[in-house]
């Protein structure tokens, strides 16, 4: 409970921990908002109905607020004023001068405070992915505050958990995006990194995930524990094993 | 969307971005040319002539524009193709026939042409207009651009908003040199340009356009010129195919016995991984290009074969380290550590 997750990935693509987190949370019958900036519905859709999961009954049932980032910005610049009227869209920043993410924040914080009558588990918020609001005109320290937002509301009043999804690069010369990247992770409690294999590309291994769990911040005088796994993903799963014991080897 | 690095000198990203529109022709898609350099009226006059003929077929690989395979799916996909999608002549699949070839050295007919219809955006032409939408601080020009494409999928039922269209047809929108300083951007010529998200906001909402509607995308830009590197990852993650082209003229990569056969590397940055967990990625990451004098093909780079009894120990060096560039990956998957590749 309380948790904040980074997922980042390292010249590789790793929105199939998106998908899995989305699944995961909905079957474990919590509130998830998702904030899904690069992709459509149907995409999220199709993979995750091979995770075993419908996201139209979830939207219709309530437990899932989707926010498809695509078709707000459409509407926000294409849209004919009449129709503005209501809430002003959570993307509205692309528009405006002020580089403030308010109105996601707002957003974030009306979907997942719970209604009288919700009988979910704790609430989530997934995000895919953050460093696109940097691509969209919001300056590095409106992302920061807006996570920092969401962490209040999320993780310390209502008790559910963030999950937020990152590009970073070892040697990328966009510094806006690695200084997000930098504060996100020493603020995380969990971080799971995924990055492609240091020999380069395998059919069989498709990279390597090192999941670190940040026991420092809890303030014991221990250091994070830091696991290594490799992966491959498959149609409609992703396999995980130890290092050079992939199944292809053995 | 398909983002394509254009070469140095333009020429070979050209003959891409035509094919793109030729096929369209040919699979009687309706085209949307947008330009700032050259008149789309042009362009489209120089497209190839489709080649008709069997024999043509069997002798060479697959044409493979990438982009086809997409567009014969409702979802809409943005692919940044770098580079043109190669023809893998190395290992002909024959069991697949996939679009046409075309005879580079042949204009298409205007009969060919008459059938299709058209839209074209040429920026000098439209500079008089002014922008209906909010242009929220982008570039006016590719805010203009952005204006005239949703346009004409809304008017021309793209997007399924008009029920009573009986057929559906396909969008492939082209447009040329993106980024480039006829288009207002200052990203080509100054190391700190003045608006730096104008471009990936335009990426941003063209992609969403596409995701709406029947179309399919490709944009070429002259990524050599960007200084800020930076807006080259932020525009990757921005697309769904990056392919790049680098031509070997005027580059020390021509004397090359290496590349001999070759006018240039086709480096595939990106594929799509779209409605599913995994992509699609093929067995070979080195492919070449080559410009003969009626086709254009792309094909697995493959070293010639080492005869001579005098190749000096510079040249054999020099091969080592073309050999070590060739596996470099594609970034969907993985790319490994510069120093390690072997």
């Amino acid at each position: 409970q309380g948790k904040f997750t980074l997922l980042r990935d390292t010249r590789t693509d790793g929105s199939f921990l998106v998908h899995h987190f989305l699944s995961f949370y909905l079957r474990a019958g919590c509130k998830v908002c998702f904030v899904a900036l690069v992709q459509s519905f149907s995409h999220y859709n199709i993979v995750a109905q091979k995770l075993g999961v419908n996201l139209t009954a979830a939207k219709e049932r309530g437990q899932l607020v989707f926010l498809e980032g695509l078709k707000s910005c459409l509407d926000l610049l294409f849209g004919e004023e009449e129709e503005q009227s209501g809430q002003p869209s959570p993307l509205q920043f692309i528009s405006e001068s002020a580089s403030n993410l308010k109105a996601l924040f707002d957003f974030v914080r009306t979907s997942l405070t719970p209604a009288g009558s919700d009988s979910w588990k704790g609430p989530v918020l997934l995000v895919d992915d953050l460093s696109v609001l940097l691509s969209l005109g919001a300056t590095p320290v409106a992302v920061l505050d807006f996570i920092h937002y969401c962490r209040v509301a999320v993780c310390s009043q209502l008790k559910g958990n963030i999950v937020v999804l990152v590009h970073s690069n070892e040697d990328s010369e966009d510094e806006e995006n690695e200084l997000v990247v930098n504060s996100l992770c020493h603020h995380s409690d969990l971080i799971l990194w995924v990055e492609g294999l240091a020999t380069g590309f395998c059919k069989d291994v498709h990279g390597q995930i090192k999941i670190i769990r940040r026991v420092s911040l809890e303030l014991t005088a221990e250091q994070d524990h830091v696991q290594i796994y490799q992966y491959k993903i498959q149609d409609k799963n992703v396999t995980f094993f130890a290092r050079g014991l992939s199944a292809a080897v053995l | 969307l398909v983002f394509t690095e254009e070469d140095k000198y333009g020429l070979y990203s050209n003959l891409l971005f035509k094919y793109f529109l030729a096929e369209g022709v040919v699979c009687g898609h309706d085209l949307f040319v947008a330009s700032a350099k050259e008149h789309p009226d042009h362009i489209l006059k120089e497209l190839p002539a489709p080649l008709l003929d069997d024999t043509y077929r069997n002798e060479l690989g697959e044409e493979a524009t990438a982009v086809k395979s997409e567009d014969f799916q409702d979802s809409m996909k943005i692919a940044w193709r770098y580079q043109n999608l190669p023809k893998i002549e190395a290992s002909p699949t024959t069991s697949t026939k996939f679009g046409h070839y075309y005879d580079v050295s042949k204009t298409m007919s205007p009969e060919l042409f008459q059938s299709v219809k058209w839209h074209s955006f040429y920026l000098h032409e439209e500079l008089s207009l002014q922008p209906k939408m909010k242009t929220c601080n982008m570039n006016s020009a590719y805010a203009r651009l952005l204006q005239s494409i949703q346009r004409i999928i809304y008017q021309e039922g793209f997007d399924g908003s008009d029920p009573q269209k009986k057929q559906k047809n396909i969008l492939r929108i082209g447009i040329q040199s993106l980024g480039s300083m006829l288009w207002g951007d200052d990203i080509c010529s100054s190391d700190t340009p003045e608006d730096i998200n104008s471009l990936t906001k335009f990426l941003y909402v063209l992609r969403g356009l596409l995701r709406k509607s029947l179309s399919a995308c490709i944009i070429t830009v002259p990524a050599h010129l960007i200084q800020n590197k930076a807006i080259m990852e932020r525009v990757t993650n921005l697309s769904d195919t990056v392919v790049g082209l680098e031509s070997f003229i005027g580059s020390e990569r021509e004397t090359n016995p290496l590349y001999k056969d070759y006018h240039g590397l086709v480096h595939v940055h990106q594929i799509p991984r779209l409605n599913s967990l995994i992509c699609d990625v093929s067995d070979t990451k080195d492919l070449a290009f080559r410009l003969k004098r009626k086709l254009f093909t792309i094909e697995r780079l493959h070293l010639p074969p080492d005869l001579s009894d005098t190749v000096s120990r510079a040249s054999k060096q020099d091969l080592a380290e073309s050999a070590k560039l060739l596996s470099s990956g594609c970034g969907a998957m993985a790319i490994g550590k510069k120093h390690l590749d072997f």
